[in-house]
């Protein structure tokens, strides 16, 4: 040992890198170039179209905290190594569950709501139980639960209310405390005050002359901040964060630690559920209504999402701000067509090229971080 | 060879039966604190039947195991490595994506509380590591560097002072220097030979004897399920410990046609 080299010693095989480049070495590199590329490009091309305004900066926020809710869900599923393609179907489902639960059987709404997040959570865990016991490919079961849940979306009001929507939401939602965690609006005086000063838009006239346009902040967007920072603590900060970076990377090798892998999967199944179920909550309230169809392609918007945001979709590696600011570019692309009267069609096409370039940029960057050629 | 110390474990005629298949009949191996004891023998000798029962992933058919003194049997691998039987495997458990420090610690992460929250001590953690590294003479460019980046023999020796640093008392190790290149093959030696200096004992696994004639105290070779006797150094010659493997008469003939290059 009495070689063992000093604290200056350095090996000259590794090449020291720049900091430059170090700090391009991570998750968020796509995202945060697609962020800033997509925003120049709309300030430039749609400034005038009135999307920079405050209608249109909260109808592309909405939009896209929408996505971030569901994205930061399918993000730490993702990096500990499993899919969810039942996020859309559960998004349907629980959104008329609650409508049944409030609506037809006339259950208070925070009970319905409740009752409806247990559900669900307990369907994640059946999902992530399913997949852990038979090793079957979270790909195939989720898949399976994709049919079962979209199908039960349709069945159950047909069955029991003879039509695919339910209405009538907002009346029973009326004063619900709970109700108002997901449909309800903050910071309403603060925005009142900026109309009440000029500097954002008011209505000129009609029974709400005087008040502003945008009177608040919805609670969605609220939940969309509040699941980004609880996922990237989480995540980054924890044991538990280790653990799922561990149970993606290398299941076996994780087990071979004393990582619970089983378990970690589990919860984050069940944690998907959970923010989809938010989504819904806060789309029932939104709209006073649930429909079968609600979440279509949701699943799919989702993992995306979580690609651009630079995770890999083998797991075991990825970031929650990444896949934040992937919904953000989704967000904002999708509604910046629509405002530059774009055929909306061609919003599915830069979803087909953006993930082909994301996920070559992914690839890339595994590749300079585990060293392989 | 230490007469005076006490064997750390004791493997009592362990057998092990897989179905009609016996892998194992009757070995039985002792262990000190502070010796290297290799273990030889050839592809399905039961070299790794008979680690796999001593870190507690079997259960043996007959024998028994002593660990300092005591009788145990071990349920599953979490009771071994409680008591302080470690595992490097074959295949590391170690995962490219993740860093050096983050790796180091996964399973034994530590923890600051702030308030009633606990968070991953970060900042200890990629002390540690780095100080550990050192010891054993690997430069980090930093904690957080991948693991994907080190070359085969560092992965082996970041397991190997994983291990160490979380108070492995026997320290398995499963043909670490198989799949390694030479200069590889000395840096893990090495740290064999540093981490036996610190009074842990370390069982070696290998079929490579001159890998186990740098570095081993003792020698024990299997074949077909057997022991074929323990030999300490000085005592055999590599030639010896290569016919006790390939058992004997066949490797004679082969020798001969190859000019005595095995």
């Amino acid at each position: 040992m009495s070689n063992a080299p000093t604290e200056t010693a350095v090996d000259e095989r590794v090449k020291s890198r720049s900091r430059f480049r170090e700090a391009l070495i991570r998750p968020e590199l796509g995202g945060m170039v697609g962020t800033v590329a997509v925003f120049t490009f709309f300030l430039l091309f749609a400034f005038d179209s009135g999307m920079f305004n405050s209608q249109g900066m909260m109808n592309w926020s909405i939009v896209s905290a929408q996505f971030m809710i569901i994205a930061v869900g399918a993000c730490l599923l993702m990096i500990s190594g499993e899919f969810d393609l039942s996020v859309g179907s559960m998004i349907g489902f629980t959104g008329m569950m609650i409508a049944i639960f409030s609506v037809t059987l006339g259950w208070p709404v925070w009970l319905a709501i409740l009752t409806t997040f247990a559900l669900a959570v307990s369907i994640g865990a059946l999902n992530g139980f399913i997949v852990i016991r038979t090793g079957l490919p979270s790909f195939i079961v989720t898949l399976a639960f994709w049919f079962i849940l979209r199908g039960f979306a349709i069945f159950l009001p047909q069955v029991i209310e003879r039509k695919t929507i339910i209405g009538g939401i907002k009346d029973v939602a009326e004063g619900d405390w709970l109700a108002f965690l997901f449909g309800g609006k903050i910071l309403t005086g603060v925005f009142q005050w900026l109309g009440d000063a000029g500097l954002i838009a008011t209505f000129t006239r009609g029974t709400r002359e005087g008040q502003p346009v945008v009177d608040g902040i919805p609670m969605l967007i609220v939940w969309a901040i509040g699941l980004i920072i609880f996922g990237h603590v989480l995540l980054t900060k924890t044991k538990f964060g280790n653990w799922i970076y561990a149970s993606g990377g290398d299941a076996e090798a994780a087990r071979n630690s004393g990582v619970p892998v089983n378990k970690v999967k589990i919860l984050m199944f069940m944690f998907t559920a959970f923010c989809a179920t938010v989504f819904a909550t806060c789309q029932v309230m939104e709209f006073g209504s649930a429909a079968a169809d609600r979440g279509l392609l949701k699943e799919f918007e989702a993992i995306i999402a979580v690609v651009i945001g630079g995770a890999l979709l083998t797991g075991g590696y990825g970031s929650v701000l990444g896949a934040a600011l992937g919904a953000l570019i989704f967000g904002v692309v999708q509604q910046g067509l629509f405002f530059l009267n774009v055929e909306p069609s061609l919003f599915r096409v830069f979803m087909g090229v953006i993930l082909l370039g994301a996920v070559i940029l992914n690839t890339y960057i595994r590749r300079i971080i585990t060293g392989e050629r | 060879m230490n007469p005076e110390k006490a064997p750390i474990i004791q493997m009592k005629n362990i057998e092990k039966h897989f179905g009609s298949v016996i892998a194992l009949a009757g070995v039985s191996l002792e262990v000190f604190p502070g010796e290297c004891h290799c273990l030889l023998g050839d592809n399905g000798a039961g070299k790794s039947t008979f680690i796999k029962t001593m870190s507690g992933v079997h259960q043996p058919t007959h024998g028994e195991i002593y660990f300092e003194g005591k009788p145990m049997s071990f349920g599953d691998p979490r009771d071994a490595i409680t008591a302080g039987i470690a595992t490097v495997h074959q295949h590391l458990a170690m995962i490219p994506l993740m860093s050096v420090s983050r790796n180091f610690f996964m399973g034994n992460e530590p923890v600051r509380k702030i308030g009633p929250l606990n968070f991953f001590d970060h900042d200890y953690a990629n002390q540690v590591t780095m100080d550990e590294m050192r010891k054993m003479g690997i430069n980090l460019r930093g904690p957080d560097q991948a693991v994907g980046t080190l070359s085969g023999g560092e992965r082996q020796t970041v397991a190997i002072a994983r291990a160490v640093h979380f108070g492995a008392k026997v320290l398995i190790l499963d043909e670490p220097t198989s799949a390694l290149g030479v200069r590889q093959t000395a840096n893990v030696l090495a740290t064999i030979d540093k981490v036996r200096k610190q009074g842990i004992a370390v069982v070696f696994i290998t079929h490579n004897v001159r890998h186990a004639l740098a570095v081993g105290d003792r020698f024990t070779v299997l074949n077909r399920g057997q022991t074929l006797g323990t030999a300490q150094r000085g005592q055999i010659t590599p030639e010896e410990l290569q016919d006790l493997m390939a058992g004997g008469q066949e490797l004679v003939a082969l020798e001969g046609s190859l000019g005595g290059t095995v």
